[in-house]
């Protein structure tokens, strides 16, 4: 019983730190859907997103004004930020390019990194900022159950509400409203879509501003996790085999992604681990990609590119 | 206006009125050297010849998708009810009622038929209930797409996509409809079907279309006016039963040519008729 109480905390555990790799993923798959650009400074607008909303609140606290309050005006000043950074990325960075190939894309997103780092880090500061905004101490449940009960931790499970209140305001805006449909139509075909009227550049902005708002969501509680500091544009790595798992084309395959890579990672290191040598955890995600690299290249959601013949 | 035969483009005021515009892609390559072409209201024009002569790029040019291939009208003028639109964004277009159906009928795959349908009312504002009803007009013209309607556009017939494409060019409410070839790789039972109901768009909502073909048998049957171009340039133009009786047309674009003429030598060869001096 204690050990499968110790499997169930440690499941748990990983499914929701697996919800937040999700958040992060999220982003990426958006724009590639979108536009079909691997979107290489997703890490820096998450960044860029917590520097704005952590700065943004210490500057307004500080002003004495009330908590709940500060709290809205920072993120509705981070979400203009992001809303700002959309524009000028579509505006000098993407429109330019149009109809460029894939990977002159994804260069042109490599050097958006660079600029969105440090621009971030010289107008906020590149100090690691404590971003309280939710609890991060942990639930014990079923104590009757299991000796000791399974610990979870709060944030965690903030981060799962959150993902999934996201995920279903994302599914109803990209299944129900006119702009959503005409983005799906963009990411199937760019020049049908601009031939019945859809203006491109119209749409990659409103898909950029999606993208800075998933980004500002993940950045509130990575935020709250380890501080809005740099190594978070990390981030971007972890959510790397996340997407290859899902697929890059896929929203619910990034929750799924997430999840098993959240879980995966934590029980190989508590199990695996011990017989050959521990610190799984850093690399088991890239492992478990390689695999589904191999036998299904499109991720476990990914769209088959649909071919007649 | 729909009863009224339509005649030859220099009749009064045409829809549209393409002016000697040069074309060049990406900076170097010269594709169209000096076309010009009326579209009367109401009418139906076609736009003829082979391969590589140029038909799609002056569609493209006209609406403006020219530029995401990187290419760009360099001389000349485009005009859109009067109104000079060269250098106007395919949005734009769509607004002012001139709406571009896509060579290879370019369905969005991954939607259904009835959401590919809906993307082609991105333009307009004026309310759900009119979108609807110009829905289900679409669906009166198309009666399969309505039986198809919840079906993924990637997995229909070519038919049937290219019925698509053109019910959801319908949908943004054009005055005039560029054409692209809309018989490539379909069944001639279905060439003739699409045909007829272009046919019957032009009349029943007085549509202008410009349709670009390299079935010349086709669009001659069902267009009033043509336009042959050669390598970038009109080579030959005038009522489509004119160009039905000549003798060279015959031979080149409807191969029912007379048996006697042996050699190329006796070809007459078409020369460029400077309409801009006119």
């Amino acid at each position: 019983m204690v050990e499968f109480g110790q499997f169930l905390e440690i499941l748990i555990g990983g499914l929701l730190s697996g919800v937040l790799y999700s958040l992060v993923a999220l982003g990426f798959v958006l724009i590639f859907k979108a536009s079909g650009v691997f979107n290489f400074a997703q890490g820096a607008m998450v960044l860029l997103a917590g520097l704005a909303l952590v700065r943004s609140l210490d500057f307004l606290v500080a002003r004495g004004i009330p908590m709940p309050v500060a709290i809205l005006m920072g993120l509705m000043f981070a979400g203009l930020v992001m809303a700002l950074t959309a524009w000028l990325i579509e505006r000098f960075v993407l429109g330019p390019l149009v109809n460029q190939d894939g990977l002159t894309l994804f260069m042109s997103t490599i050097g958006a990194t660079f600029i969105l780092e440090g621009a971030a880090q010289m107008i906020f500061g590149s100090d690691v900022y404590p971003l309280p905004l939710f609890p991060t101490d942990a639930w014990f449940l079923f104590e009757s159950a299991f000796p000791g009960g399974i610990l979870v931790n709060k944030l965690d499970v903030w981060g799962g509400l959150i993902a999934a209140i996201l995920v279903a305001g994302l599914a109803l805006f990209f299944q129900r409203t006119k702009t959503g449909r005409a983005l799906r139509a963009v990411a199937d075909d760019h020049a049908a879509a601009q031939s019945v009227g859809i203006p491109i550049s119209w749409i990659w902005f409103v898909v950029w501003l999606v993208a800075g708002l998933v980004a500002l969501v993940a950045a509130t509680v990575w935020g709250t996790k380890l501080g809005v500091q740099f190594s978070i544009t990390f981030l971007a790595l972890k959510a790397l085999p996340v997407l290859i798992i899902g697929g890059f084309t896929s929203v619910p395959g990034a929750i799924v992604g997430g999840l098993i890579v959240g879980a995966g990672e934590k029980l190989a290191e508590a199990y695996l681990g011990p017989q050959i040598g521990g610190g799984i955890e850093y690399w088991f995600a890239y492992v478990l990609a390689l695999a589904v690299l191999l036998v299904r290249p499109q991720g476990l959601f990914g769209e088959r590119i649909i071919e007649r013949i | 206006m729909s009863s009224e035969p339509a005649g030859k483009p220099e009749a009064a005021s045409p829809i549209l009125s393409v002016k000697n515009i040069e074309v060049i892609y990406d900076h170097v390559i010269l594709v169209l050297k000096g076309v010009s072409l009326d579209v009367p209201r109401g009418g139906i024009v076609a736009l003829l010849g082979a391969n590589g002569a140029g038909k799609s790029t002056t569609l493209k040019a006209i609406s403006n998708l020219i530029r995401g291939e990187r290419g760009e009208v360099t001389k000349g003028r485009v005009e859109l009810k009067g109104e000079r639109v060269d250098g106007m964004t395919p949005n734009d277009l769509v607004r002012r009622g001139c709406v571009q159906v896509m060579e290879g009928r370019h369905c969005f795959g991954h939607l259904t038929v009835e959401e590919n349908l809906l993307t082609g009312a991105f333009t307009r504002r004026d309310g759900r209930k009119a979108i609807a009803d110009e829905l289900e007009k679409v669906y009166a013209y198309f009666p399969r797409l309505k039986e198809r309607r919840g079906s993924q556009a990637g997995y229909i017939s070519g038919g049937e996509q290219q019925m698509v494409a053109i019910g959801r060019a319908l949908m943004s409410r054009p005055d005039l409809m560029l054409l692209d070839e809309p018989s490539m790789g379909l069944a001639p039972q279905l060439v003739a079907e699409i045909f007829e109901i272009v046919r019957r768009l032009n009349s029943e909502q007085n549509l202008s279309v410009l349709v670009a073909e390299q079935n010349t048998n086709m669009a001659l049957k069902y267009a009033t006016y043509g336009y042959i171009l050669e390598s970038g340039r009109v080579v030959m133009d005038g009522d489509c039963k004119a160009l039905r009786e000549n003798e060279d047309v015959k031979e080149f674009y409807l191969g029912v040519g007379g048996s006697d003429r042996k050699s190329f030598r006796e070809v007459k060869s078409y020369k460029r008729r400077k309409r801009w001096l006119a």
